[in-house]
């Protein structure tokens, strides 16, 4: 089973919920933002269909990450089917909300457990991540076992995700962020013409690369 | 060389790439490594990569993540605009916006007035040139 160590502060829930809850929150993103979230953020709520022995059966909310509702709904049957004997045909799918963030200009910590399968075997996994929205810090996180660890999309499962407060994040590479008189120098300019239509193949002169 | 342009709160950069591109902002807080919390006056907060920003040399005093109105009132006590604008690169870039702007007649009347200018520099040159051979 899951470990069930929570961590203090946070929004992030477990996976199953008996109530059902309905709320939409919809807030439109800024013009700088990565608008163009990969991932989304998806609750589903369902519960088995009812039948003469049960009449009201026990309902379950899952938040998932997605591309898209449709493909929410078939991980919420997957996940269901793993703990629960319900699966997509004796059962419905009572709601699918998009989870939009709340706060999308304020930059958080956010801390995910994971568990992945490897080549080897199962495992699990805690990372951190520093970004103003959830979504983003998820597209981040697959995007690094990717890269990291070569696990690709449909070996990840998010077990939890949670904003830590500052104090107590676990590692060194997002404390290092967490100081208030940040600076740094930018070492290595790259030079980028303004626009992709303006690339050339050969240019006239090297590039200058301090910044 | 010891770098001169920090990432820091306060940093005024210029939007290199994008849909921005050309906007002055300010950074206003640091995410990670690659991306900085980014506003503007006319802006809606938000997070751009530092590769689209090229640091300028002006740096304004602003508390951590400040509220819009400090963040404008710090902006006008420093003077942004006008630094900018009387700065070399600044200069430049209205220069540059300024002649992408023009049309036909505005580039009949420059190509004039360069005929013009270099008419009169080559009199002075011939000027110089003849008291010097003298």
């Amino acid at each position: 089973m899951r470990s069930s160590v929570q961590p203090p502060a946070l929004h992030g829930e477990g996976r199953e919920r008996g109530k059902r809850k309905k709320r939409r929150r919809f807030l439109g993103l800024p013009d700088f933002a990565m608008v163009a979230f990969r991932f989304h953020q998806y609750q589903v709520v369902g519960r088995a269909l009812p039948s003469p022995t049960d009449e009201h059966p026990r309902i379950y909310r899952m938040k998932l990450w997605t591309t898209n509702e449709v493909r929410a709904k078939s991980k919420f049957w997957y996940f269901l089917r793993k703990l629960k004997k319900v699966k997509k045909s004796n059962g419905q799918v009572l709601a699918i909300n998009e989870i939009f963030e709340r706060k999308p200009t304020k930059i958080k910590n956010y801390g995910i457990w994971l568990r992945y399968q490897s080549r080897t075997g199962y495992h699990n996994m805690y990372k951190e991540f520093r970004d103003t929205a959830l979504n983003g810090a998820v597209e981040h996180m697959y995007n690094e076992m990717a890269s990291r660890h070569r696990v690709r999309y449909h070996c990840i499962q998010i077990i939890k995700t949670a904003t830590i407060p500052a104090k107590l994040c676990k590692r060194e590479s997002t404390k290092q962020f967490h100081n208030s008189k940040i600076k740094f120098p930018l070492v290595f300019k790259k030079v980028r013409p303004p626009s992709r239509k303006l690339k050339t193949t050969y240019k006239a002169s090297r590039p200058n690369l301090f910044m | 060389m010891p770098f001169k342009r920090y990432v820091e709160i306060g940093r005024v950069a210029l939007v290199n790439y994008g849909k921005d591109y050309g906007r002055l902002v300010v950074i206003v807080d640091v995410v990670d490594q690659n991306r900085a919390l980014v506003d503007a006056p006319d802006v809606v907060r938000g997070q751009m990569n530092f590769k689209r920003l090229s640091l300028t040399d002006i740096k304004i005093d602003i508390p951590r993540l400040p509220k819009k109105k400090t963040l404008i009132a710090a902006m006008e006590a420093a003077d942004v605009k006008n630094k900018w604008e009387n700065s070399s690169w600044g200069r430049k870039l209205i220069v540059q916006k300024r002649r992408a702007a023009l049309n036909d007649f505005d580039r009949f009347k420059v190509m004039l007035a360069r005929i013009k200018r270099g008419g009169a520099i080559q009199q002075e040159l011939a000027k110089l040139k003849k008291q010097n051979a003298s």
